[in-house]
């Protein structure tokens, strides 16, 4: 580590605090008012892969499961359904998903389930794979489908238990069906909220049959419509800057430059001139997060004005100064010496000296940021011994803890009411919980002058796009080489990038050995390499990093299908039928290849137009135990300008619980993708972050959004995710395509002007 | 003073006349459908409609909404075209996030106003000024496409 400075130097939590997962013992049943409130217990962390649960696709009778009931779902004297969900909605389709599995074993109607967020209470809520509550990782699905399954399957034991008891008939005998109870020799019919408030008093079963995939009516179906299509489209949909609150002042800050720097001292005279500005206070800052100069009013327009007219001086002397330009260079110098060493096997350096067909190149990346359409932003209401959250909430456990350690309270004393997010992309899950943690130190000040009502916190676009935590910068140094039969036959390659979690809760077990395995997660995988040799340096630079839609992926993946791309040429092979080749052992990674040719007609040949270049490319990626192929078809016009016309995806992620919602995530994943690919870099310059909105970060346009194709190939898998998995192939594809176009190998990304040099 | 009417209803800011519309619609009028992207008409998360044109509320100073008719998202359902289009987006499943949707929404409806069977090129036109994040552009095309069909038929 060359660079000692480090905006985020120290963790946010006591490592303790972030246990693994806690699998809880039986709790009681507890009793809703006016009807039955149920949910079920976690299963134990490895029950999402426990091959003997034909559950997870299909069916079964579950082991033992210690259920809670009341969590997961409640059913009203009216028959509504509630499905309380624990995961962010997003825009992934997390609610959708989580509804269906819940539906499915409940035999609900459909149009009577609604869903509500969940509160902060990891006891319940936990994510079993992350080991907190928190949305991340592509794991909802994963997570949580059996643990939805099961709550559906006991509420609906409990209904036909409820009936049973009734009408004295055998419980055997009784069906369940869109939401209604029925006993066919009887002729009884009722719906469920006739029997909700029975219901809720029957005992929580232990053991559970759930359903077999022939039995399906709502997974795998689209029937499911997304559950959050109506408030999002009349303007009821309620976003975190959509709360109003009685008394609420509004704050808009005064962020330094640059990261690091604090405030000295600051002249709000002219701010508080302005007709409608309450207050202007000076606010902490902390480990991961700004301080700065905050101005209050109840309109988010007078409080933006009134930060625009402030005068702040800033204390620079332990600010990061440094220019991306600068950072590059010393990423290139670092390379040429040896790093931490991850993988090796056979000697790479001495096959590379003896072949005679090598490849050497460096893969450079940018700082990027997440630039969700909604700016972040975080609404704090502090009492004596109390703290209220209105947050598009995707680390409860992370925020909850932060909040309550910078108030002195205890986390549960920290409430957190669930709203939309509008968008992520990984950004509102803050290891640091910088921008939740930045209300709450506002609002504390805020309090200490007397304003008692809540505080809103609103960034502006240009704070969203300036205030760090980005994917990090990232440079491949790689050397690989292919033997007389054309197969790869040695690979050294040498990644430079900025540890994601050094210096956060989750360095204990996401660094090893020196190792973030988020800096190399799925690089030169799944191919096989006789002589490979891979190490890594993680600099410290000051700019804050974090994940961004498929992590690590999103430089790994990249390189990964190029370099191979490159290795098929060197070889005079055909990219598809080198791949086939490669991963003859892989057979999801080979038949999500098969597919996406096939069905972009990989064979035949792209008809262009006078003066255009045409080329198909191709990347298969596995992320988060997701595997996606794309074939990307691109024109390359005479004066250099790109068009992706076309790509073909192919995605298997298991069961596909929400066919449709998969298909919208790779389709929204491409986009993301090809943004990132065309145009998006965050600069600095001695340290200040150049861009500030979409006018010097701008976004992908509908003109540039090419036709996409999305194929699911059928699996009783346990489900994966979707929310990440369609972006990392997209970049290389069409990388890939660009060379088969125009014969120009794309190393540094984002393309911006390369084609027209 | 300045007076409106938004979604028929009369509306008067007696504040600041420079104050941009978006802000008096989201912080004084309470209708937080139209939404804040960028401040600087980059994005179109802000699209309301004044007497029946698609502008961006997010630099259009109240002053000059004077007198004027504005429609924002949670008032176009009462429109023909306008509830064709939400029905659409509902049908196509088109949302993901959801934040930018209000404009996409009124871009489209003003498009199909003045344009009631649009192709592909007319679509990417018209909608170019409406950012997504999530890229649901596959799905905006598609839905007005329906919605087109919908209001002939």
């Amino acid at each position: 580590m060359y660079l000692t400075r480090r905006f985020a130097a120290q963790p946010l939590l006591p490592a303790g605090l972030l246990p693994a997962p806690v699998p809880l013992s039986r709790r009681g049943f507890l009793q809703g008012a006016g009807g039955l409130v149920l949910g079920v217990s976690f299963m134990p962390l490895a029950a999402a892969d426990d091959p003997a649960i034909p559950g997870d696709a299909g069916s079964g009778v579950a082991p033992e499961t210690t259920i809670e009931p009341q969590a997961f779902v409640h059913i009203g004297t009216d028959g509504r359904v509630t499905v309380y969900a624990k995961h962010l909605e997003m825009g992934q389709g997390s609610y959708t998903g989580l509804a269906t599995l819940v539906a499915e074993e409940l035999d609900a109607d459909w149009s009577q389930v609604r869903v509500e967020g969940a509160p902060a209470d990891a006891k319940r809520y936990a994510n079993t794979l992350l080991g907190v509550q928190g949305t991340g990782g592509s794991t909802a699905m994963a997570n949580a489908h059996r643990q939805m399954r099961e709550a559906g399957a006991a509420a609906r034991a409990m209904l036909v238990a409820a009936a049973a008891q009734r009408w004295g008939v055998p419980a055997g005998q009784i069906t369940v069906d869109n939401g209604r109870v029925l006993h066919a020799p009887s002729k009884h019919n009722v719906g469920f909220g006739e029997l909700a408030e029975d219901a809720a008093k029957q005992p929580v079963p232990r053991t559970l049959t759930l359903k077999t995939p022939d039995a399906f009516t709502l997974i795998g179906k689209t029937t499911p419509r997304r559950v959050d299509s109506a408030g999002k489209t009349d303007g009821s949909a309620q976003f975190t800057q959509d709360i109003q609150l009685p008394d609420m002042l509004v704050a808009v800050v005064a962020h330094p430059p640059r990261f690091g720097a604090t405030p000295k001292s600051f002249d709000a005279a002219k701010a508080k001139a302005i007709d409608g500005v309450v207050d202007v206070l000076e606010y902490e800052g902390g480990h991961g997060r700004f301080g700065g100069v905050a101005v209050l009013s109840r309109n988010t327009w007078i409080a933006k004005q009134g930060r625009d007219a402030l005068t702040v001086e800033w204390d620079e002397s332990k600010a990061m100064k440094d220019g991306s330009d600068a950072l590059m260079a010393r990423f290139r110098t670092l390379a040429d010496s040896a790093g931490t060493v991850a993988r090796q096997s056979g000697d790479a350096d001495a096959a590379l000296a003896k072949a005679d067909k090598r490849i050497e190149a460096d893969y450079e990346f940018p700082y990027l940021a997440h630039a969700s359409m909604e700016p972040m932003n975080c609404v704090v209401s502090l009492g004596e011994r109390s703290c209220e959250i209105w947050n598009g909430e995707q680390f409860q456990t992370i925020d909850q803890a932060g909040a309550a350690a910078l108030l002195g309270l205890q986390p549960e004393q920290v409430v957190i009411h669930q709203l939309y997010a509008g968008g992520s992309f990984g950004r509102r899950a803050n290891p640091h919980a910088d921008f939740v943690l930045e209300a709450v130190s506002i609002a504390k000040a805020a309090r200490k002058q007397g304003h008692k009502g809540p505080v809103k916190l609103v960034w502006t676009r240009e704070e969203d796009t300036r205030a760090g935590y980005y994917r990090p910068m990232a440079l491949h140094r790689v050397r690989a080489a292919i033997g007389k039969d054309g197969l790869p036959a040695a690979w050294h390659h040498r990644v430079v990038t900025e540890s994601i979690m050094a210096g956060t809760p989750f360095a204990e077990f996401g660094i090893r050995d020196g190792i973030d395995s988020s800096s190399l997660e799925g690089v030169i995988e799944p191919y096989e390499i006789p002589n490979l040799y891979l190490d890594l340096h993680s600099p410290d630079t000051g700019v804050p990093v974090q994940w961004w839609r498929s992590v690590g992926h999103t430089h790994t993946g990249y390189v990964t299908e190029v370099v191979v791309d490159e290795l098929a040429y060197a070889a005079g092979q055909d990219p598809v039928a080198y791949r086939r080749k490669l991963l003859k052992d892989h057979p999801r990674h080979l038949a999500v290849l098969e597919l996406a040719a096939a069905k972009a007609g990989w064979d035949t040949p792209l008809k262009a137009a006078a003066g255009e270049k045409r080329g198909r490319g191709v990347a298969v990626v596995k992320s988060f135990n997701s595997y996606v192929a794309e074939v990307a078809e691109v024109t390359v016009k005479a004066d250099g300008s790109l068009k992706v016309d076309r790509v073909v995806c192919a995605v298997d992620c298991g069961l596909a619980i929400n066919p449709d919602v998969i298909r919208a995530q790779m389709e929204g994943g491409i986009g993301f993708g090809l943004a990132a690919m065309l145009h998006s870099q965050v600069t600095l310059k001695d340290g200040v972050v150049e861009q500030s909105n979409f006018h010097n970060y701008p976004m992908l346009r509908i003109g540039e959004m090419p036709q996409v194709e999305v194929h699911i190939v059928a699996s009783a898998e346990p489900p994966t995710g979707v929310g990440e998995p369609g972006t990392p192939p997209l970049a290389p594809a069409v990388a890939n395509a660009i060379f088969a176009a125009t014969a120009k190998r794309i190393r540094r990304l984002p393309l911006g002007d390369q084609l027209k040099a | 003073m300045v007076k409106m009417t938004v979604n028929g209803v009369e509306r008067t800011h007696e504040g600041d006349p420079s104050m941009p519309l978006l802000w008096f619609l989201r912080d004084e009028a309470q209708l937080t459908g139209t939404k804040y992207g960028c401040g600087m008409s980059l994005c179109g998360a802000c699209t309301v409609h004044m007497d029946g044109q698609a502008v961006r509320s997010c630099t259009m100073p109240v002053a000059a909404v004077a007198g004027k008719a504005i429609t924002t998202i949670e008032g176009v359902g009462t429109d023909k075209v306008g509830k064709a289009v939400q029905t659409a987006w509902r049908e196509h499943d088109v949302v993901q996030c959801g934040y930018c949707q209000s404009g996409q929404i009124m871009s489209a409806v003003a498009l199909l106003q003045s344009n009631a069977t649009p192709s592909d090129a007319d679509i990417d036109t018209a909608m170019n000024g409406n950012v997504c994040r999530c890229a649901t552009y596959v799905r905006i095309r598609s839905a007005i496409h329906s919605a087109a069909r919908a209001l002939k038929a």
